[in-house]
């Protein structure tokens, strides 16, 4: 498998604002890439440098081995961006937006392939509407389908889902997913993690401008997270100081982070010898967002400690 | 080259959907021009041995070809920006040449179209000869080309709409009213003469002028020389603005 997106030690200031500090991510043919984080980590920015939008300061990107500034009419070809802002041109049908769109791309009588993506994406009966007669999520479908006009083989959808309906939530998944499985390149914005975690093979987390987290997302999952054991007490009792020092408090709940299952036998029996009545007990598995909050909440540690 | 086609489609189909705004209004309001002035002087005044009526209609023709170049261009940029639709453009494998000739193509089309509505709704009120007519294309051909540009360097340095009308009040209004459009610089005192000599809109009109009646204030192709020398200097002008992705590409 060959390298789809090569991005190196990135910089690109906005002022005295560094929105993308040295990024460098590799991202290979065929991935299902995941690029999480919080508002104004620079997830945009770093779309928009690989797709030629912003220039950057410092360092090189590439798409299928196509440099994004010295050969940006290949590397633009190999690439299909849904941008996050739901921006659309009001003079014109879907349709016409679609023909146009694939004609930029040097594309004629693309109507077969329009159809298809319009049929996928549960336009059909919108093909002839004017854009600014579309609804919200309706618009938002017509940027995925501009998108794929013309068979990029690395699509990038930046927050594609915000204000999507879940019928086409569902709809728009298993479309990217299948050409994901065509052999596509997809990676994707989102602030729904549990989407990413679905989804993605592989997930970064950007925070300020930098990478904080790469790696498997079941690597991701199993690293941070692993399972947790919620207590609540009776009468709103208090745990003995040295039990309350192992958790994290929430809703009335304590937190235990359970590295194994073995653990929960002496934490019980630890807080019976405590002489507290449990209430509630629930053991749940904790997801990307317990892994989110903890990358998050670990770079503020480390920074603070530089 | 299939990019720039389809971009030049798109800009000449942008126009052509509202085409009673942007083409029927602005035949119309030349044509209330021509009414009232041609009420008021014409009889009274004669420039150049020509009819006060005659010699008006050329001047709203050209005067038309170039505020509605300069029209669709900046129009067209400016909304994109502000919509932000320009990344549909801004994404594809288009390269700053193509989208230089889309915009301004499409630029000249409407200023033709326009001028030839004008021309046709105004014919009718005055006699009028077409001396040279290569000439007459030349001068609304090129003329577009260069308010094309304009409109595009507005359009793509103004971040709202009002920096746009204010390059045009301040900048293309002036220049195309003192041109000449309406009255022959030789009745100017001396003074405005000499200035309007340093406004090429005025070359634009006279030459344009000169192709109907064989008879203008400068020599024909000085005002030639100084029309496809002011194309030159904006074109590169704007072909340097695109490559460096000023206000584009941030
Ligand atoms: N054109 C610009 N001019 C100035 N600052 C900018 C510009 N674009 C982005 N920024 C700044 O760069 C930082 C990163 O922005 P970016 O849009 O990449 O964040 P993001 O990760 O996509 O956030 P979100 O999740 O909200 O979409 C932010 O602080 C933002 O204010
Ligand atoms: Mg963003």
């Amino acid at each position: 498998m060959g390298v789809a997106v090569s991005i190196e030690q990135v910089v690109k200031c906005f002022g005295s604002l560094r929105a993308l500090d040295g990024v460098s991510l590799e991202i290979a043919e065929g991935e299902f890439f995941g690029l999480l984080g919080p508002n104004g980590a620079g997830k945009t920015t770093l779309i928009s440098c690989l797709a030629g939008l912003v220039r950057p300061d410092q360092g090189k990107l590439s798409v299928m081995g196509c440099d994004v500034r010295g050969d940006y009419r290949a590397a633009r070809r190999q690439l299909g961006v849904v941008p996050q802002e739901l921006v659309f041109d009001p003079f014109f049908s879907v349709r016409e937006t679609l023909r146009i769109q694939s004609g930029y791309f040097g594309i004629r009588h693309n109507d077969d392939w329009i159809d298809e993506i319009l049929h996928n994406l549960d336009l059909t009966s919108k093909a002839n509407v004017n854009m600014r007669r579309l609804s919200g999520g309706m618009k938002r479908r017509v940027l995925v389908a501009q998108a794929l006009v013309h068979k990029p083989p690395v699509i990038v959808l930046d927050e594609p889902t915000a204000g999507v309906d879940v019928e086409l939530r569902q709809g728009l998944w298993q479309f990217v997913q299948r050409l994901n499985r065509e052999g596509h390149t997809v990676i994707l914005t989102t602030h729904y993690l549990e989407e990413a975690e679905t989804l993605c093979g592989r997930i970064a987390m950007l925070k300020q401008g930098r990478v904080v987290a790469l790696d498997t997302t079941s690597n991701l999952l199993a690293r941070f997270a692993g399972h947790t054991l919620n207590v609540r007490l009776a009468n709103d009792a208090c745990l003995p100081p040295a039990l309350r020092a192992r958790a994290t408090q929430s809703d009335g709940y304590s937190i235990f982070r359970l590295a194994g299952f073995d653990e929960i036998e002496p934490l019980l029996a630890a807080i019976r010898v405590a002489g507290c009545t449990i209430d509630d007990l629930r053991l749940t598995q904790a997801d990307l967002e317990d892994v989110f909050v903890g990358v998050m909440q670990g770079v503020k540690v480390s920074e603070v400690v530089q | 080259m299939s990019g720039l086609r389809t971009l030049l489609y798109k800009e000449v189909l942008r126009f052509w959907k509202v085409g009673f705004q942007t083409v029927a209004a602005p035949v119309m309001t030349a044509l209330l021009y021509l009414l009232i002035f041609s009420h008021v002087l014409d009889g009274e005044v004669q420039v150049n041995s020509v009819r006060y009526a005659a010699f008006l209609i050329p001047g709203l023709v050209m005067m038309s070809v170039l505020q509605n170049a300069f029209a669709n261009t900046s129009s067209s940029l400016i909304q994109s920006k502000v919509m932000g639709s320009v990344v549909f453009i801004l994404l594809p494998p288009i390269t700053y040449v193509e989208f230089y000739f889309a915009y301004v193509g499409a630029a000249m089309l409407r200023g033709l179209m326009v001028g030839a509505g004008v021309l046709a709704a105004t014919a009718w009120f005055a006699p009028l000869t077409f001396v040279a007519p290569v000439w007459i294309l030349v001068f609304a051909i090129i003329g577009g080309g260069i308010m094309g540009s304009l409109g595009m360097i507005a359009g793509i340095w103004a971040d709202k709409f009002d920096q746009l009308s204010g390059f045009q009040n301040f900048l293309i209004m002036p220049l195309t009213m003192l041109s000449g459009v309406f009255y022959s610089i030789h009745s100017l005192p001396p003074f405005w003469q000499r200035l309007s000599h340093f406004n090429p809109v005025f070359y634009m009109i006279d030459g344009f002028r000169y192709g109907f009646f064989g008879v203008s204030d400068a020599a024909p192709a000085v005002s030639l020389a100084v029309v496809a020398a002011s194309f030159i200097v904006v074109a590169l002008t704007t072909l340097a603005m695109l490559r460096s992705g000023y206000k584009l590409r941030y």
